[in-house]
């Protein structure tokens, strides 16, 4: 569904993807695992037509997305939709506006019709009865649950989801990915996933690809990264501060 | 050498920052004229630009009026002509001072919001969020705010200007002893249909120019609070300028 091929791109001379490339087939969870800085969220740009490679494509069911511009672009991303970071809710709309805002905008559903539907996503986000609440007196987990359901209304075949549980706290994370996981196997959207929570990620993926200095080292399913033997891989996964990748 | 290489980049520098921004206020143009347009959030944005800017217009009008009407009063009485106080108000706020000084208020008030605004929703990835969403930020963002200014500005520069005339009024007529009726009769008699529509002329383009500018600034925000402060520093510092240095050439070009 999703390809990469030989993907570049540099800022100010310096490289940050060097030739990447993926496959992602349809209804899979891809998550892409790597250090801060190594272009994790730089890669999920380019997936949702953000950003320009030097070199490379990207392809979505046959469609090369990197040469599209205006409505032929929108078209492909409206097919997609994207959890950000930090949720990337609109701070002046209350949480159930937030959710609307894409059916508001982009369908002609009558305003019963988005409540009920926005109504039972935020339900099952275990949102209920916060439709009221302004991003601002809400907690980072429930932004991202919010982000989701927001996501979730245009019911999209692709969602990207960047760091999704970056700053929350464990129960939380754990409560996130099975949120992630629940809705892929009702909605069966294909996911790609940057993240850095390890070993959680392991129990929600279907693969798992690791992005070293611009490159994919490894790829496979998590008991595969699991038992690699790249030295890189491994150190990654151990968290062990000694071995090819330096700290900073 | 080295003189040559930094006058060099400035110059490029220049070029590529005037570049992307006639290139933001040409897109922001093209999308005006496609529908739909977003008629509340360009209600919200004239009531944030327009109506929240009322006490500081009135406040600045009216002392600038009675500044005038002082100032003007005392030159006057040299040559024997106070009855023209009327007149050079009103022709000094209408042609001039109202358009802007009233433009420049609301540029600090309203335009260093505007940026922080869209600078904050930048670095939050919210326009991402809008871009993704295949909506796009021109519509839903600058054109809103472009249409505001223009229709705020010279709403905001008549309310001035005629706060300024009575401020002039009060301290002419009231305290100094002008003529009440020979202060408006010469008013009417020198102040033409022309000098009004050169005033809204002015306060048309100030609109625009602090909206694109404010919102060009703000989009481009670099990332953190610093990057918001800097350009919302710099949104207010070059919509200024601009609007002296546009207010020049339009005063030579309309006179």
């Amino acid at each position: 569904m999703v390809t990469i091929r030989n993907l570049h791109k540099s800022f100010d001379g310096q490289w940050v993807l060097r030739g990447v490339n993926l496959e992602v087939a349809q209804g899979e969870i891809l998550v892409v695992i790597g250090r801060s800085g190594e272009g994790k969220s730089v890669l999920l740009k380019h997936l949702m037509g953000l950003l320009k490679p030097d070199q490379g494509q990207v392809i979505i069911d046959g469609v090369e997305i990197t040469r599209l511009r205006g409505e032929a672009l929108d078209r492909v991303r409206e097919r997609s939709g994207v959890v950000f970071q930090g949720g990337a809710l609109f701070d002046s709309l209350t949480v159930y506006e937030n959710v609307a805002f894409p059916l508001r905008e982009k369908t002609r559903l009558p305003e019963m019709a988005i409540r009920e539907k926005c109504l039972s996503l935020l339900k099952q986000v275990g949102l209920a009865g916060m439709d009221h609440k302004f991003p601002a007196e809400v907690s980072g987990g429930m932004k991202k649950r919010v982000a989701l359901a927001r996501v979730l209304t245009m019911e999209p075949e692709i969602v990207l989801f960047d760091e999704p549980t970056t700053g929350l706290d464990p129960i939380m994370v754990n409560a996130i990915h099975r949120l992630i996981l629940d809705l892929h196997r009702r909605v069966g959207y294909t996911a790609i996933m940057v993240s850095h929570e390890i070993p959680e990620i392991f129990g929600i993926a279907d693969r798992v690809a690791m992005l070293h200095k611009g490159v994919v080292v490894e790829e496979g399913p998590p008991e595969v990264i699991q038992s690699s033997t790249n030295p890189v891989v491994r150190q990654f996964i151990s968290g062990d501060p000694e071995g090819p990748i330096q700290p900073d | 050498m080295g003189l040559v290489r930094l006058l060099g980049g400035w110059f490029l520098r220049f070029l590529r920052d005037g570049g992307r921004m006639v290139i933001f206020l040409s897109s922001a143009l093209l999308w005006m004229f496609r529908p739909p347009l977003k008629w509340r959030r360009m209600i919200g944005r004239i009531h944030f630009i327009g109506a929240k800017s009322l006490s500081v217009i009135v406040l600045t009008g009216a002392f600038t009026g009675m500044v005038l009407g002082l100032q003007v009063f005392h030159t006057l009485r040299k040559f024997g002509s106070e009855g023209f106080l009327g007149s050079v108000v009103a022709l000094s706020l209408i042609r001039e001072l109202g358009p802007v000084l009233c433009a420049l208020m609301v540029t600090g008030r309203a335009g260093s919001a505007l940026t922080a605004e869209i600078g904050i929703m930048r670095i939050t990835e919210q326009i991402d969020a809008l871009t993704v969403m295949a909506l796009n930020p021109m519509r839903y963002l600058v054109v809103p705010t472009i249409l505001a200014g223009l229709i705020a500005f010279p709403l905001l520069t008549a309310i001035f200007d005629l706060v300024g005339i009575y401020g002039g009024y009060l301290v002419g007529v009231k305290l100094l002893g002008v003529a009440g009726g020979t202060y408006f009769g010469e008013m009417q008699t020198y102040v033409d249909f022309e000098d009004i529509t050169q005033g809204i002329l002015k306060s048309l383009s100030f609109g625009l120019l602090m909206t694109w500018v404010c919102c060009y600034k703000g989009f481009h925000a670099e990332y953190g609070a610093e990057g918001v402060s800097r350009a919302t520093t710099e949104a207010v510092v070059m919509s200024s300028v601009l609007i002296l240095v546009w207010d020049y050439f339009l005063g030579s070009v309309l006179l």
